[in-house]
């Protein structure tokens, strides 16, 4: 059993994502010593203060210098390391987009880039800590590995999952409190979607925090007879081509739900498949703007990221679809 | 002549004996720097493009470093316990192909292909293409910080192994080598060794009118690291220096190595013109001649 089977997801305890990263990245490095941390003073906020504890060594702290960060990291893959990129997302990728083109996808370097914090993690903090435009920043860059985990389960599978592969990875490690969608025995399989509720009438893709939004969607639609498919697509690139144009194929359309900008990220990778493969309705659901103050939660909400927000969506495809 | 057999005549060297006295070696250098010189010179000659100006720069301290410091050979380039490299003014790849050439790890035929469509040898080094790089460079400001990395890979296996990059004085520019810097002194990386080119001459003016780099020296030192000037063109100083570091234990060494961009060319020294200018017939001969 890869899902779990709950009455409903919307009442199950909630977890943050970091405990399961931190727990599986001492695990990871006790087990191999080539593990090494790489942070930008960003200990606490990763939750990695036990980690250098364990480790004083091998938590190696840059200062605030994201650049050098990330430039650090492919030396230390040179050097038969492998590094953990641990920083809040958008200072990861914004700051050292250029590092993560030329000297860890370009190069091919061994480094694992985890972007805390994703998405509106720091609703109130504002859109210059906001980190929505993360996915589409990198899935313009070949060779890069995106995973957005849904839940710890699944944080702690790809974090597994990229320790025993070789070559550039990034993992967003959500601070935002999720229930658990995944059971324990979940194995993280690359590039491939999984169908966390099965469904006729329409689709939502989603992955990351909203997916078990996606899922408590579902949950009202059927109630008003309307049979959701629910895909998690956890790696965004590559992406899961073939699932992608079944969904397009056998239901009315395709909604996607993602905690991000509404262009360019899973969105955009769906519709560019659908739009080459097999024509289909896609409503994207993100954040198309600069967000107003507001909690995670709440900014989540006003973009049509609540459960409600993906029915109404799913709602309006089936309709003008029959 | 054709393209290729321009490109075979440069002998390749082999590593020179270890008890070699050090007139020896920097006789045997001198020679190397000539003939990389000269190949370069057809390198960028029949290839159209490249940056003559900063590969002469270069050069002397690439011959110095291949020739007599780094511990490393054609045989070994994958070998963990290698002294590591970092070209990060990734623009004067030519001269970095053609010292590699020099020196065995890339065949000597190989630089004819310089730029031509799927070569290994893009205007860029790649470390998956070209055996014996180590980092793909190209964009300013990224090798000191990748060789920050390996000198901290080094350290944390406790490994005797080296790490030497050198920069461009107008990348110093790039605010991420001062953070790399900070790191290195933090981490108190002694057996990391910047040199910096400094020619004093960006593309399109001097490092004075555009961001000025003074006082380096004074810089560098209030960032934590041990700082040596050398003539960047006198082989005996380079070889001297390059092999006695660190000068501080415990600390990070800069070497700041003055260089004439287009060294020793009449028209092209110090010729803020020769930042990417390509020689013409007239040109190509009458710098082959200087050379020889």
């Amino acid at each position: 059993m890869t899902v779990l089977e709950t009455a409903s997801i919307a009442d199950q305890p909630r977890y943050d994502c970091r405990d399961a990263y931190v727990e599986t990245l001492a695990q990871l490095a006790e087990a191999d010593h080539r593990i090494v941390g790489v942070v930008n003073d960003s200990v606490g906020s990763s939750k990695l203060n036990s980690f250098r504890k364990a480790f004083p060594d091998r938590l190696i702290n840059v200062g605030i210098a994201e650049q050098d960060m990330v430039g650090v990291a492919s030396g230390l893959a040179n050097g038969g390391r492998i590094p953990f990129v641990s920083a809040a997302s958008c200072f990861l990728t914004g700051r050292a987009l250029e590092q993560i083109k030329a000297d860890v996808a370009y190069s091919k370097t061994n480094v694992k880039l985890c972007g805390m914090s994703p998405g509106v993690a720091y609703g109130e903090l504002g859109p210059t800590h906001h980190s929505i435009e993360d996915i589409a920043w990198l899935r313009a860059i070949a060779g890069l590995t995106i995973i957005v985990p849904a839940d710890p389960i699944e944080t702690a599978a790809a974090l597994r999952w990229a320790a025993a592969s070789e070559g550039p990875v990034f993992i967003r490690v959500s601070r935002m409190s999720v229930p658990k969608v995944y059971a324990d025995d979940y194995s993280f399989v690359l590039g491939k979607a999984i169908t966390v509720r099965e469904g006729g009438d329409v689709t939502v893709i989603s992955n990351g925090t909203v997916l078990w939004r996606a899922l408590a969607a579902a949950e009202r639609l059927a109630a008003e007879g309307i049979s959701a498919r629910v895909l998690s697509m956890p790696t965004v690139r590559p992406l899961d081509v073939d699932a992608v144009v079944a969904a397009a194929r056998e239901t009315a359309g395709i909604v996607t739900a993602e905690e991000a900008v509404s262009g360019g990220g899973l969105g955009g990778a769906v519709a560019e498949t659908v739009v080459q493969r097999h024509p289909a309705r896609v409503s994207i659901l993100g954040i198309p703007e600069f967000a107003p103050t507001g909690s995670a939660g709440y900014l989540l909400d006003r973009y049509g990221l609540s459960p409600e927000g993906i029915a109404d969506a799913a709602r309006k495809l089936v309709r003008t679809g029959s | 002549m054709s393209l290729t057999a321009e490109h075979t005549t440069m002998p390749v060297r082999a590593r020179l004996p270890v008890h070699s006295s050090r007139a020896e070696q920097v006789a045997w250098i001198a020679e190397a720097a000539k003939q990389i010189r000269i190949q370069d010179l057809k390198l960028v000659h029949h290839a159209g493009a490249g940056h003559i100006g900063g590969d002469f720069s270069a050069i002397d301290i690439l011959a110095t470093l291949y020739g007599a410091v780094l511990d490393i050979s054609p045989a070994r380039v994958d070998d963990p316990e290698r002294d590591r490299f970092i070209l990060s003014k990734g623009h004067v790849a030519g001269a970095l192909y053609t010292t590699l050439a020099a020196f065995g790890f890339l065949p000597v035929e190989e630089l004819a292909t310089f730029l031509k469509p799927l070569s290994a040898l893009n205007g860029h080094p790649n470390r998956n293409k070209v055996a014996g790089v180590e980092a793909n460079t190209g964009p300013l400001g990224h090798g000191l910080p990748v060789a920050v990395g390996h000198a901290l890979s080094a350290k944390l296996d406790v490994s005797l192994r080296r790490t030497y990059v050198l920069v461009g004085d107008g990348e110093l520019q790039e605010g991420s080598n001062w953070e790399a810097m900070m790191a290195a002194s933090q981490y108190q990386l002694d057996r990391l060794t910047v040199i910096v080119d400094r020619n004093r001459l960006q593309q399109g003016a001097t490092t004075k009118e555009t961001n000025d780099l003074d006082p380096l020296p004074e810089k560098a030192a209030a960032f934590g690291f041990a700082v040596v000037e050398v003539n960047g063109h006198d082989h005996g100083e380079l070889l001297d220096v390059l092999s006695a570091v660190p000068f501080r234990p415990g600390k990070p060494t800069f070497v700041i190595a003055h260089t004439h961009k287009g060294h020793p060319i009449s028209f092209m020294s110090n010729n803020v013109a020769w930042h990417h200018r390509v020689p013409d017939a007239a040109e190509y001969q009458q710098a082959l001649e200087e050379l020889q």
